[in-house]
């Protein structure tokens, strides 16, 4: 029971750390490696207003959340699209768009320097132990958890109940043919693409109340959601959930059964399992 | 198109060394090298302790009008380099220091494995290598090897045995018991407490209840703190790097984990440490301590209004006393003559804002190996070759 409840807790962390890639990659087909720094920012944005105003982290996604779907959307516009549409072919896009997007993380990195210095940065918030069946668990942990629920349902909702959610899962279906019935292509992916940097930047507002920050930390949160991304399946946002949730429950049951030590080599070799057995990843269509 | 580019280069060089040159000429200012991480994974660390030390120094020393050298007084000039956290950009960067740059002198760099990289191009070029950032049980082979090569701090081993002494302080004195809980990260340095850890643990009479590792990146300590509280120790220790430090610390908060003694190695020091826990960082212990008194206390004060950054509690002061050893070095000897300056290091002991240090053995003779955080300062209250320590405290509660 422990396991499953801690598992869940870090799973909802995974989930927050991936979805947002997912948007991004599965809509927009832009493989963003300047994910992590985009959370890190976040992060960063809760630290300093924690700080400066002592109000909850939480009213921090007031600002964080337009800021961040305003610069990625600016990202998309200008630095994004050209390469979409110099790009011949979906590999020459994802090539192209990795390349960008490695380079944007440096610059995202340089900032983040300049502006906040390199130290470690962290506040303690909601750090009080919670009784669930007896067992102590942190409270920031479940109000991350449960801010990554309400993210995760109303992200899946709005893609399958709104006219725009049909929009955009048409183009990560098939960008020409949604073309064809009159889906403005281009507005929609960036939207997927500003919608994916908003939500990875409210992950790092609620996850900044529990971990640590500093301006080079965002590698590690790239490569977490690539992992989960891919094993999700890059075309639909239940893969990355569902994924976020196998990779918690597993680290979880490994690290308390087994041991901690192995946690992350029994991720990758989940990884490697689901590449072996299914390619496409969980929820991903097999190419005909 | 090759000549082409060979002469463009070439132009570029000629047209930086004259201005490398003017400068020089123009204010002779002694030139330092200072090579860091200002970027990747060791920058946070190094935003602390490496860099503001340095910087607080050449201010200081430029107040006073310069080092007081034969030819007059020379201000201080940093050259300060990022090696992005990887030791083939430390070795470049050196080497660039050392041959392009020609620098007076080259500060030692930061991580051990980053000083032990470099090693031979500062051999290389002549420059002798004193360095605080680095803790290694290969000293006295290190030492050997590179007659330059001075290391201002103590080894792996004294730091792991230090920590221990003071839990069997504890255990002797009938105060804990005798279970203790022992974790790791699964990299260099926490590897290395840890294989130190374990025999010293068996001798004091210990008996390690747990014993396990975890990947360096994790982030759910959770499951890591739960088994250790099952286990039902007297005494946690954590040899644990900065990220792991504040994540275990922060699980053994919410689980009320009811430790008598708890330690944790690398950034307890860190003044985010204490501002992060507040109240619940008392009692813990750490790696590095300062023993109290005025003068670092101005050091606190001036390091944070010069530089804008709190000093930590474990280099930043060392990093400083070296800063000292170096002045007075340069100034007795009156030239930057790196052989004369190396030879009067190993012939003198130095007044410093820590005491008389010597490091005539290439190793400094006394250092601070356990902190306490005791009402919003690190006590010291173990280390190797002082008479005096603050008295350690029961962990009460979170």
């Amino acid at each position: 029971m422990d396991i499953i409840i801690i598992g869940l807790l870090l799973g909802g962390t995974y989930a927050l750390i991936a979805v947002g890639l997912q948007l991004q990659y599965g809509v927009a087909r832009i493989m963003n490696l300047a994910n992590g720094e985009i959370l890190v920012t976040g992060a960063f944005g809760a630290i300093w207003f924690y700080t400066a105003s002592k109000l909850s982290p939480i009213y921090a996604l007031i600002f964080v959340v337009p800021l961040a779907f305003a610069v990625n959307w600016a990202i998309y516009s200008f630095m994004m699209l050209p390469l979409v549409k110099r790009a011949k072919n979906q590999g020459q896009l994802e090539v192209d768009s990795i390349l960008a997007t490695f380079g944007l993380s440096f610059i995202f990195i340089g900032i983040l320097l300049a502006v906040f210095g390199g130290e470690f940065l962290a506040y303690s918030y909601l750090a009080t132990p919670v009784k669930i069946l007896g067992e102590p668990y942190a409270l920031n942990r479940i109000a991350a958890f449960l801010g990554s629920v309400i993210l995760c349902v109303g992200i899946y909702a709005w893609l399958h109940l709104t006219r725009t959610g049909l929009s955009l899962r048409a183009v990560a279906v098939n960008p020409a043919a949604a073309g064809l019935v009159s889906i403005n292509v281009t507005r929609t992916s960036a939207l997927a693409f500003a919608l994916g940097g908003a939500i990875t930047a409210s992950g790092g507002v609620l996850l900044s109340m529990f971990l640590t920050f500093d301006a080079s930390l965002g590698v590690v949160f790239t490569l977490k959601a690539l992992v989960i991304v891919i094993m999700g399946g890059v075309s639909d946002v239940r893969g990355a959930i569902l994924a976020a949730f196998i990779l918690g429950l597993t680290e979880t049951a490994v690290a308390t059964l087994v041991d901690p030590g192995l946690t992350l080599a029994a991720a990758y070799v989940l990884f490697i399992i689901i590449l072996l057995v299914r390619p496409e990843g969980l929820f991903g269509r097999r190419s005909s | 198109m090759q000549r082409r580019q060979l002469l463009i280069f070439s132009t570029a060089l000629a047209v930086a060394g004259s201005f490398c040159l003017g400068a020089a000429n123009a204010q002779g200012t002694v030139k330092i090298g200072v090579v860091g991480p200002k970027t990747g994974v060791l920058a946070s660390g190094a935003a602390v302790t490496h860099f503001p030390p340095f910087r607080l120094w050449a201010h200081e020393v430029n107040a006073r009008g310069g080092l007081k050298l034969k030819g007059g007084q020379r201000k201080v000039e940093l050259i300060e380099y990022d090696d992005r956290s990887m030791p083939g950009e430390s070795i470049k960067a050196v080497e660039r220091l050392a041959s392009v740059d020609k620098v007076d002198f080259i500060m030692g760099v930061y991580a051990t494995g980053f000083n032990l990289a470099v090693a031979p191009i500062f051999a290389k070029y002549g420059y002798p290598q004193v360095t605080q950032a680095a803790v290694t049980d290969q000293i006295e082979t290190l030492t050997k090897r590179y007659p330059t090569l001075f290391f201002v701090q103590g080894s792996t081993t004294e730091f792991a045995t230090s920590a221990i002494n003071v839990l069997k302080q504890l255990k002797d004195a009938g105060k804990i018991g005798n279970r203790v809980a022992a974790v790791n990260v699964a990299d260099a340095f926490g590897i290395e407490l840890a294989n130190a850890g374990r025999p010293l643990f068996k001798k004091a009479g210990f008996e390690l209840v747990y014993d396990k590792s975890y990947p360096l990146g994790t982030q759910d300590y959770s499951p890591v703190i739960k088994a250790a509280k099952a286990a039902n120790p007297d005494a946690f220790v954590a040899w644990s790097y900065p990220p792991d430090t504040f994540g275990l610390a922060e699980q053994a908060k919410i689980e009320n984990l009811g430790v008598k003694a708890y330690y944790s190695a690398v950034a307890v020091a860190f003044p985010a440490f204490e501002k992060k826990y507040g109240k619940s960082a008392e009692n813990i212990l750490g790696a590095g301590g300062i023993q109290d008194s005025p003068a670092i206390r101005d050091f606190y004060k001036r390091h944070k209004a010069v530089t804008g950054v709190d000093a930590d509690y474990w280099g930043s002061p060392i990093y400083y006393a070296m800063t000292q050893i170096l002045t007075q070095a340069f100034e007795s000897v009156g030239s930057m003559d790196r052989k004369a300056i190396t030879a009067y290091l190993k012939s003198h002991t130095f007044k410093t804002h820590i005491g008389e240090l010597d490091i005539r053995k290439q190793r400094l003779n006394k250092f601070w190996t356990v902190g306490q955080w005791q009402n919003g300062f690190f006590h010291a209250v173990d280390g190797v070759g002082f008479d005096k320590y603050a008295p350690v405290n029961l962990k009460t509660g979170w």
